[in-house]
C-alpha cells in the first residue's frame, strides 16, 4: 500500500540520524585524540588531518569488523574455495548473529509501545528468559529427551519466564497505577539479583565446581542446530526464528482483533474506552507478549550463542533495544533492519577496538546520539539543513 | 482604503488534495474580513501559510504593499500576524501571564532574565483596552474554553499583532460567549487591527464582518458584502447547491420507551453531583433534544447513559433491560449509538486511517472480525461505502484521520456511528464545526434514524439545533431536567428562560 515513497520517506530520518551520529561520533574521536589536541596550537591543519586519519581508520576497522575485509572476500571468491569464502564473510555472520537479540528484545519493546507502554524492562526480562531456558534446558537435556523436544521447551520457557516478568509491570500498572517506567526498572534489578542468587546457590544449574556465579556449560544439554553449512559460523536457528516473530508481530499488530484494541489503547486510551475496548487488558497482553519476546531472546544468546549462562549475558540489551524500536519506528519490519545495523556496529566495534585504541564504548554514545536525533526530529532536520538550507526546507514544511 | 494584506495566487498541494487553489483574498486595515467554506475549503491551511506554518508551492504574499516569505511563524508575527488556531495551543500548567509574554522578546528583564512585573502590567493594560477580561494569574488549565480563547487572542495582541486570524473561534463558544467576542472583534476593528473571522455560522459572519468571502474546494468563489446577501445565497455559494436551513421532518410515529431514567444522579471527575435524579423516557421514533448552557450536566448524562461514566444512583433501561453498571461495549453491542461531545479526546483516533476509524466499534462483529484476525476487504469495502455515503472529502480510506479538515473528521464519526441499525441513538453536539450542507446532511440522517424507529437523543448548546430536531425538548439546568416542552409549544424565549435556570 505503501509504495517506494512511502518506504523512503519513513526511512529518512532514521538512516539520517545514524549518519549524524556517526559524523558527530567521529568528531569525539578527534578531539579525544591527546595527539591530536597537543598538535592543534602549533599546526591546526596537520591537527585536523590527523585527526581526519584516525577517524578514518577507526571507522575503516569498524566495518572490517561488521562486513569483512574486501580483498579477502575477493580473493575468496576468486580461488572458489567454499570453506575459505566462508571465512572470510565470517564478520558478517558474526553481525548478524549479534542482531539477533536485539531483533528479539527491539520487538518486544515495540508493542509494549505500540499499547502506550514504556517498557525499560527488556534486560531484566531478557535475564529472566535466559534463566528460564537455562533451567528448562538441563532439566529435559538431562533427562535425554529428543532434541527437537529440548530445543522447543527451551525456548518456550524462556519465552514464559520473559512474559511473566513482562506480566507484572503490566498488572501493576491495571490494578494500582504504578509507573511501568519504575516498575520496570526495579524489576531489571530484582531479575539480576534473583539470578545471581540462583546462579550461586542452585546446584541445578550453577557450575560444578561452584566457585562463580555461572551456569553449567549447555552445550553439554541443549544443541540450537547452525543454519549456515560450515561449522566455523556461529548463526544458528535463532535468527530465523527472530525474522519469523518480526513476521508474526506484524501480523498480531495489524491483521488481528487484539492488535488493534492494542495499538488503539496506545494511541488515545480515551477513544479505547468510548469503543469499549477492554484497555486494561490490551495493556496486560502487551506487556506479557513484550516479555515473552525479550525473553526469547535471552533464550537464543544463552542458549544458542553463548552457550552458558551468567548475570552478564544481557549486556546493556534492554536500553539498545528501546534504540532500536525508536529508529525503527516501532514497525517489525524497521525493527529488523535498525538490528541488523545495530549489530552490524557491535560487531565492527570489537576489531575497532582492537586496531585503534578507541574503547566500544563510543557505540554506546554514538546510540545515545541516534535516539537523541531520532527522537527531536526538527533537531536533526535542522542539522541536515544547514549546508542546502532552500532544498530540503520544502520536504520538511 | 488601505490594504495591510494581500495574498495573491496562493497554491498549495497534499498528498492527494489541492488545498488551495491559486487563492487571493485581501484585507483591510481595520475591517473584518469573513471567511466562509465548507469542510476541507482549505480555511485552516490558507491561514497556516498566511501565519508561516505552512510554505505555499506557488502564490505571494504582500504586506503593506510589500511581498513577504515567511519562513517560520515568527517571521510572520514579526510582520503582525497572530493566529488562533482552531485547536488551542497553550501549555496547560501555565499560568496566562507566563502563557501570554513567554517566547516574546519583550518580556525579558536587563539580564535577559523574564521580567514578570513588566509582562503582568502590560497584559492587564491590554486586557482592559479591548475588554478581554482574564485573571492574569489564573493556571490555563484552570480557564473554561472561552476565556481560553481570549488568552490566546492576547497573545496574538501581546506580540503587537494587526492582523489577528482567528480560525472558527465560535465552535467551542456558548452564544453568551460568542456575543462578548463580537464585542471584542468590534474594538480591536475601530482601534486599526485588521480581524479574518472564519465561522461556519452564517448569521455570525453577516453580522460581524465587513467583507465575506467564500472558498469552496480549495478556490475562491467570491466575496460579498453583508449587507447585500443573506444566508440563502452564502450557503449556495458555500456549498455550490441550494441548501435547506430549515429541517424537514413529518409527525413523529412514536412507539414504545426505549430509554428510561428514573432518578437518575451522576456525579463528576471531582465528586459532586451533576445530574441529580433526573426522570427522562425516550420513545421510539422520537427525537429528545436537551438544550443548556454548556456545564449543567449534560456532558456526565450522555456519559451515563454510553456506560463511560458509572451511575450513582436511580434507574437506567434499554428497552426494558437495565444498564447500569453495564459497559460501554455492552451498551453499544444492545445498540445505541454514541457521537461524543470531544470528538478529538474519544470520537478518533488520530494516528490511525479513516478506515480503521470508521471500524472503532465495529472490528469484532462479523463480518470484519473472524474472533481472531481482522477480514482487510470487509473492512476496507464498508469504509469506502460510508465515506462515499457520507461525502467524508479524504484523499483515501488510508490516510489518517489528522490530517482530515475538523468537519471531514466529524462526518468520519457520524457516519461510523450511522452505519449500523441502532435502536438508540446518543449525539453530543453532533454537528459542531460542520459546514452548512453536512449539517442539512446530518440532520436529516438523524430525522431518518427516527424514522426508522430509533430513539434519538440530542444534546446541544445550539438553541437553533435544538428547536430544528426536537419531538420534545428537555431543558437541563444545574443537573436537573427543569422543563419538557413539546416542539410546538418550544419558542426561543421559552426555551431560553429555562436555559437561565427561571421557572416557566
Ligand atoms: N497536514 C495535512 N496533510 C495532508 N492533508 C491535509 C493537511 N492539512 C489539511 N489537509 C487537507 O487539506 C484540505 C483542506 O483542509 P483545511 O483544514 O484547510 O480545511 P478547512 O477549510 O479548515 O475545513 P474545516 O472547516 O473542516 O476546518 C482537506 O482536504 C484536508 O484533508
Ligand atoms: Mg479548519
Amino acid at each position: 500500500m505503501k509504495g517506494l515513497r512511502g518506504v523512503l520517506s519513513s526511512v529518512r530520518l532514521p538512516a539520517l540520524s545514524i549518519l549524524v551520529a556517526l559524523l558527530v561520533g567521529g568528531l569525539v574521536i578527534m578531539f579525544s585524540d591527546l595527539e591530536v589536541l597537543a598538535m592543534i596550537p602549533n599546526n591546526p591543519i596537520g591537527a585536523l588531518g590527523e585527526g581526519i586519519g584516525r577517524v578514518g581508520a577507526a571507522y575503516s576497522a569498524l566495518l572490517r569488523g561488521a562486513f569483512g575485509n574486501p580483498e579477502r572476500i575477493v580473493e575468496a571468491i576468486a580461488s572458489g574455495d567454499p570453506v575459505e569464502l566462508a571465512r572470510a564473510a565470517r564478520p558478517i555472520t558474526e553481525s548478524l548473529l549479534k542482531s539477533i537479540p536485539l531483533m528479539f528484545v527491539g520487538l518486544g519493546v515495540s508493542v509494549a509501545f505500540r499499547s502506550g507502554e514504556f517498557n525499560i524492562g527488556g534486560e531484566g526480562q531478557f535475564l529472566m528468559g535466559g534463566l528460564g531456558a537455562t533451567t528448562f534446558a538441563i532439566v529435559l537435556g538431562g533427562a535425554g529427551l529428543p532434541a527437537p523436544i529440548v530445543i522447543f521447551g527451551t525456548v518456550l520457557a524462556g519465552a514464559i519466564f520473559g512474559a511473566a516478568w513482562g506480566f507484572i509491570p503490566g498488572f501493576l500498572k491495571v490494578r494500582a497505577g504504578s509507573s511501568e517506567v519504575i516498575t520496570t526498572i526495579m524489576l531489571n534489578y530484582i531479575a539480576s539479583l534473583f539470578v545471581f542468587f540462583l546462579l550461586s546457590n542452585w546446584t541445578l544449574i550453577q557450575r560444578e565446581d561452584g566457585t562463580q556465579p555461572i551456569s553449567k556449560a549447555l552445550a553439554d544439554y541443549v544443541v540450537i542446530p547452525g543454519i549456515l553449512p560450515i561449522p566455523e559460523l556461529r548463526l544458528h536457528l535463532g535468527f530465523l526464528v527472530a525474522l519469523a516473530a518480526a513476521v508474526a508481530v506484524s501480523w498480531f499488530l495489524f491483521r488481528t482483533t487484539r492488535g488493534f484494541e492494542l495499538r488503539t489503547a496506545g494511541l488515545n486510551l480515551a477513544a479505547a474506552r468510548y469503543a469499549g475496548m477492554g484497555a486494561s487488558s490490551s495493556i496486560v497482553a502487551a506487556m506479557a507478549i513484550s516479555g515473552a519476546l525479550a525473553g526469547m531472546g535471552g533464550a537464543f544468546e544463552v542458549t544458542g550463542t553463548i552457550k552458558q549462562f551468567s548475570t552478564v549475558v544481557s549486556g546493556g540489551v534492554g536500553f539498545t533495544a528501546i534504540a532500536i524500536a525508536l529508529v525503527g519506528g516501532t514497525r517489525p519490519s524497521g525493527v529488523v533492519a535498525t538490528a541488523l545495523v545495530f549489530g552490524a556496529l557491535r560487531n565492527g566495534g570489537g576489531l575497532m577496538g582492537l586496531e585503534t585504541s578507541i574503547p566500544i564504548d563510543l557505540l554506546f554514545f554514538i546510540q545515545a546520539l541516534v535516539i537523541m536525533f531520532i527522537a527531536a526530529p526538527n533537531l536533526t532536520a535542522r542539522i541536515i539543513r544547514l549546508p542546502f538550507r532552500r532544498k530540503s526546507k520544502e520536504a520538511v514544511a | 482604503m488601505s490594504l495591510r494584506l494581500e495574498l495573491r495566487e496562493i497554491t498549495k498541494q497534499f498528498p492527494g488534495v489541492l488545498a488551495n487553489d491559486r487563492v487571493s483574498i485581501q484585507v483591510e486595515r481595520g475591517k473584518v474580513l469573513g471567511l466562509l467554506g465548507e469542510n476541507g475549503a482549505g480555511k485552516s491551511t490558507l491561514m497556516n501559510i498566511l501565519s508561516g506554518i505552512y510554505k505555499p508551492d506557488s502564490g505571494t504574499i504582500i504586506v503593506d504593499g510589500e511581498q513577504r516569505v515567511f519562513r517560520d511563524p515568527a517571521e510572520a508575527i514579526e510582520a503582525g500576524i497572530g493566529m488562533v488556531h482552531q485547536h488551542f495551543m497553550l501549555v496547560p500548567v501555565f499560568d496566562v501571564v507566563e502563557s501570554v509574554a513567554l517566547g516574546a522578546e519583550t518580556a525579558t528583564g536587563p539580564l535577559g532574565t523574564f521580567d514578570r512585573a513588566a509582562a503582568r502590567a502590560k497584559i492587564v493594560e491590554l486586557s482592559k483596552r479591548y475588554g478581554l477580561s482574564v485573571d492574569p494569574d489564573a493556571k490555563i488549565e484552570s480557564l473554561p474554553v472561552g476565556v481560553r480563547q481570549r488568552v490566546e487572542i492576547l497573545k496574538a495582541l501581546y506580540r503587537k499583532s494587526d492582523v489577528l486570524v482567528l480560525d472558527e473561534p465560535s465552535a467551542v463558544l456558548t452564544p453568551q460567549e460568542t456575543e462578548e467576542l463580537f464585542g471584542i472583534i468590534r474594538g480591536l476593528a475601530s482601534a486599526g487591527t485588521s480581524v479574518i473571522f472564519i465561522t461556519h455560522k452564517l448569521h455570525e459572519v453577516l453580522e460581524v464582518a465587513d467583507t465575506i468571502t467564500v472558498l469552496r474546494r480549495g478556490k475562491v468563489v467570491g466575496s460579498v458584502k453583508p449587507k447585500e446577501a443573506d444566508p440563502e445565497q452564502l450557503a449556495e455559494m458555500m456549498v455550490g447547491r441550494e441548501v435547506q436551513l430549515t429541517v424537514d421532518r413529518g409527525q413523529a410515529k412514536v412507539g414504545s420507551v426505549t430509554l428510561s431514567l428514573k432518578g437518575v444522579t451522576v456525579l463528576n471527575q471531582a465528586g459532586e453531583v451533576a445530574v441529580a435524579n433526573v426522570d427522562l423516557q425516550i420513545r421510539a421514533g422520537e427525537i429528545v433534544a436537551i438544550a443548556g448552557v454548556q456545564g449543567n450536566g449534560q456532558t456526565e448524562l450522555v456519559e451515563a447513559v454510553t456506560g463511560l461514566r458509572p451511575v450513582d444512583s436511580g434507574e437506567m433501561t434499554l428497552n426494558g433491560e437495565s444498564l447500569v453498571g453495564a459497559s460501554p461495549r455492552k451498551i453499544s453491542d444492545a445498540g445505541v449509538a454514541h457521537i461524543p461531545e470531544d470528538r478529538s479526546r474519544d470520537g478518533m483516533v488520530k494516528g490511525m486511517t479513516v478506515a480503521e476509524n470508521l471500524m472503532l466499534n465495529s472490528y469484532h462483529r462479523k463480518p470484519f472480525s473472524s474472533g481472531v484476525t481482522l477480514n482487510r476487504s470487509a473492512i476496507e469495502a464498508a469504509a469506502e461505502k460510508i465515506v462515499k455515503d457520507f461525502d467524508v472529502r479524504t484523499p483515501s480510506i488510508h490516510t489518517d484521520i489528522a490530517s482530515l479538515s475538523g468537519g471531514n473528521q466529524q462526518k468520519v464519526i457520524v457516519g461510523r456511528e450511522f452505519s449500523r441499525t441502532v435502536s438508540l441513538v446518543v449525539a453530543a453536539q453532533p454537528t459542531r464545526g460542520l459546514d452548512v450542507g453536512s449539517i442539512e446532511y446530518i440532520h436529516k440522517r438523524l430525522v431518518e434514524q427516527r424514522d426508522a424507529g430509533a430513539a434519538v437523543l440530542i444534546v446541544s448548546t445550539e438553541l437553533d439545533e435544538v428547536l430544528a430536531l426536537g419531538d420534545r425538548i428537555a431543558v437541563m439546568f444545574e443537573g436537573q431536567i427543569v422543563g419538557v416542552l413539546d416542539a410546538k409549544d418550544a419558542t426561543r424565549e421559552r426555551v431560553g428562560l429555562l436555559m437561565g435556570g427561571a421557572a416557566v
